[in-house]
């Protein structure tokens, strides 16, 4: 355990949308505040201000912490912000941790946005600049087709089809119905309406990526004497990790995130989890693609390799199941404002482990969640585990 | 803080005007190599974190973590970027270390400026979209406006700043490191040419291109390591507002704030009388004036004749950029803040050669993030 035991006792966010009227720094401002209320805090009571979005080349802001900061909250405090591409959102609240469990600070507000709409006409334009500048950016990638490899190689390995992938799409689409800042809910939605939609990178099919989002994410964290004082349901940070493997990513086995394994076990270890399957009551695992959450179930060691889609046939992934996963609906249903989303699922985590998550409310009083996130050049995992 | 904490190795690449021989990885991997090899740790099984300094748009390339690992020898480990200054960065890994989690961490931080063909263009793209960006103004005007605002309000006359510039050059003759070292006149760089009033050419530090990589390291890890750690006392960094039309234009708040946080986690109460000497940000030859007024080491007004009476000289009452500062090593873009740290290693070691302070025992090391910010970072070493 940490010498300082932090909680997160407030989280606030934007409805997730296509496209926002709101400039980012108005969108941050609105989580911020949110996540301020939700706890009854004002920004006094703020010692330092953590920051998280993704690339900046979104909305074209160079040095965006300093853009954001007063829209945080920053103004006349400290002010960081980290990242590890797509993995920042759920490692802004590492970092969140990080300040508080140092003893440097008791209350943190820590705050993800993206805004991927500026982009125009589309985020493509943004990602093709992410890919090595000698060896790969001069083919023109898109990053639907690296994933399409993955994709495959996952399929390819444990004998999946595109219909068990499927499954996952439909499940959190639905959950996302519940959610109210959801941008893609459908009840109605099939697997055969996911197999039957557009083919963008064979086997990538429209209805197995999450859309282009622009959102906010805030949650406040504090250090045991303060969370006690602001709340009687602190969600504890119970466990964190994080790691990067090398940017060499065609020289890496793409059925399986090793990266995600290395920093779960780090979690893990740090929350003194040693049976995670049965330690663990839910989970919120990156699902910017449908195999993604699979991909990602099997390196939190949640379910043996390849056998995350059996599962998911089998109803134990859904809100009601024995491992509710993505009760929040997801990226694929709630969006994908890339550091954003991944805060939402830790957000969820503290909405769920608190009652409070109402229509989405997983049943059976979970004491325990992790969430955890992915990005770069199919490279890093982030992951930290929640308990009441 | 609630453990000890210090800098056990220090290395670097560079620091030159040009690099065509070198890529940024090459640098980071010189300058990885000689920090381990000063601390005498293998990467691969003795460092427990990595952190990073870069911005997307400086490198050229989007969510730019990705090609950190290799070159420092962190793949597969916990690594992560921070879009900063080089002292933000060593926060990162000072707090890492603060958890009791982890006990050695790894900072890096890098500039290839060479590279950057439109650095004016990128700084105009860190202006407000909406408010500031369409005037479509060079960012440096910026700079302007607040010296002759800061100028104005201290009364300090514009030869202190020339001879701000005159003092680091000179003091970067002595530094090896140092890329821009010559003997100038204050009539020469008022002289030169004007690139955004009242700042002339030569008040303006030139860019260079270098990677530093810090090892830091819990107490008990420290001694272990080495019989001379480098402690860090206390560090602390802050913003004021990114907005141009609610800032305060005389003062540098960042920086009062920024030292405040160092201070009182090192539990300092009076700078001047307590720290030695200082390696401060020298962007721009005004700002290290300001920056000595905001950190505390003198009033409102002071700096400048200080630094005319040569109290800030190498050997004089408190050495201010002994190393020659960015004005005389070169800017690093984000990482300056880590030059900063390194020479402030280099002299509590007694290792800075032709440049050593004489008894120097608590040193500090502060940065700016440039135009158009308001981030500053602190941070107080002793031996």
């Amino acid at each position: 355990m940490a010498r300082n035991r932090v909680a997160i006792v407030g989280a606030g966010m934007t409805k997730f949308v296509r496209r926002a009227q709101e400039t980012s720094k108005e969108l941050a401002w609105e989580a911020a505040s949110k996540a301020l209320e939700s706890c009854e805090l004002t920004l006094k009571d703020v010692d330092a201000v953590v920051i998280g979005s993704a690339p900046e080349a979104f909305d074209g802001v160079h040095m965006k912490v300093e853009y954001l900061s007063d829209g945080c909250g920053g103004w006349g405090k400290p002010v960081i912000r980290g990242f590890v591409g797509g993995g920042t959102g759920v490692f802004s609240a590492i970092q969140g941790w990080y300040h508080v469990a140092s003893g440097l600070f008791d209350t943190v507000l820590v705050v993800a946005e993206e805004k991927m709409s500026a982009c125009q006409p589309h985020p493509q334009g943004a990602f093709i600049t992410i890919f090595d500048n000698i060896t790969e950016r001069a083919l023109g990638p898109n990053l639907l087709w690296i994933f399409a490899l993955e994709m495959n190689a996952y399929m390819t390995r444990y004998g999946l089809s595109k219909r068990d992938i499927a499954l996952v799409s439909v499940k959190n689409k639905r959950n996302a119905v519940d959610h109210p800042a959801a941008q893609l809910g459908d009840p109605n939605i099939t697997v055969e309406d996911v197999l039957n939609s557009e083919v963008l990178a064979w086997p990538v099919q429209r209805l197995d990526v999450s859309p282009v989002t622009d959102g906010a994410v805030a949650v406040v964290m504090a250090a045991e004497h303060v969370a006690r004082r602001v709340t009687n349901k602190p969600v504890w940070v119970e466990g964190v990790g994080w790691n990067l493997d090398t940017a060499y990513w065609t020289n890496r086995d793409l059925s399986y995130p090793t990266y995600v394994e290395e920093a779960a076990r780090m979690a893990y270890k740090m929350a003194g989890i040693t049976e995670p399957r049965q330690q663990i009551h839910i989970a919120e695992p990156y699902d910017p693609f449908d195999y993604k959450e699979l991909h990602h179930l099997e390196g939190l060691l949640l379910f043996d390799k390849g056998k995350a889609a059996e599962a998911t046939a089998l109803g134990i992934t859904q809100r009601d199941g024995d491992l509710p996963v993505c009760p929040s609906g997801g990226l694929l249903g709630v969006g994908n404002p890339i550091s954003a989303a991944a805060l939402m699922k830790v957000a969820e985590l503290f909405w769920q482990l608190r009652g409070e998550a109402g229509a989405r409310q997983v049943p059976g009083q979970p004491k325990r969640g992790v969430a955890q996130a992915w990005g770069d050049l199919m490279q890093v995992g982030t992951v930290i585990v929640l308990g009441v | 803080m609630l453990r000890e904490v210090a800098i056990v190795g220090a290395g670097w690449s560079g620091f030159r005007s040009i690099t065509p021989d070198l890529s940024y990885k090459e640098m980071m991997y010189e300058a990885a190599v000689r920090a381990y090899e000063d601390a005498g740790i293998d990467p691969r099984r003795d460092v427990d974190s990595f952190v990073t300094v870069a911005e997307d748009f400086i490198e050229g390339t989007s969510i730019f973590d990705e090609y950190t690992p290799d070159q420092l020898g962190g793949a597969l480990r916990p690594n992560h970027t921070i879009t900063g200054n080089g002292i933000h960065g060593l926060a990162a890994a000072v707090m890492q270390i603060l958890t009791g989690q982890f006990d050695v961490v790894v900072v890096e931080a890098h500039s290839k400026a060479s590279n950057v063909l439109t650095l004016p263009h990128i700084l105009a793209y860190a202006m407000d979209p909406v408010y500031n960006r369409p005037l479509a103004f060079h960012p440096y005007a910026i700079a302007g406006m607040e010296m002759r605002r800061y100028l104005a309000e201290t009364m300090t006359p514009l030869e202190a700043c020339a001879r701000v510039v005159v003092k680091n050059r000179a003091n970067a003759l002595f530094n090896p490191l140092a890329t821009y070292g010559a003997d100038l006149s204050v009539e020469a760089v008022l002289g030169s040419d004007m690139v955004a009033e009242p700042i002339t050419r030569l008040q303006c530090a030139d860019h260079a291109d270098g990677a530093v990589v810090l090892v830091v390291a819990d107490g008990a890890t420290a001694r272990a390591l080495t019989d001379r750690p480098i402690w860090i006392r206390g560090i602390g960094w802050a913003n004021d507002t990114h907005t141009l039309e609610s800032r305060p234009w005389g003062e540098a708040a960042y920086a009062h704030l920024a030292a405040q946080m160092a201070y009182r986690t090192a539990g300092i109460k009076s700078p001047r009388a307590e720290i030695d000497f200082a390696e401060i940000d020298d962007t721009f030859a005004y700002k290290e004036l300001q920056h000595l007024e905001a950190l505390g080491f003198c009033r409102p007004g002071e700096a400048g004749l200080w630094t005319l009476e040569g109290g800030t000289e190498i050997n004089g009452e408190f050495p201010v950029n002994p190393s020659g500062g960015s004005l005389g090593m070169g800017h690093l873009l984000d990482g300056s803040g880590l030059a900063r740290v390194l020479e402030v290693v280099f002299q509590l070691r007694g290792e800075a050669g032709r440049h050593q302070v004489e008894d120097a025992e608590v040193g500090m090391a502060f940065a700016w993030r440039g135009v158009p910010t308001t981030s500053g970072a602190a941070v107080i070493l002793s031996n």
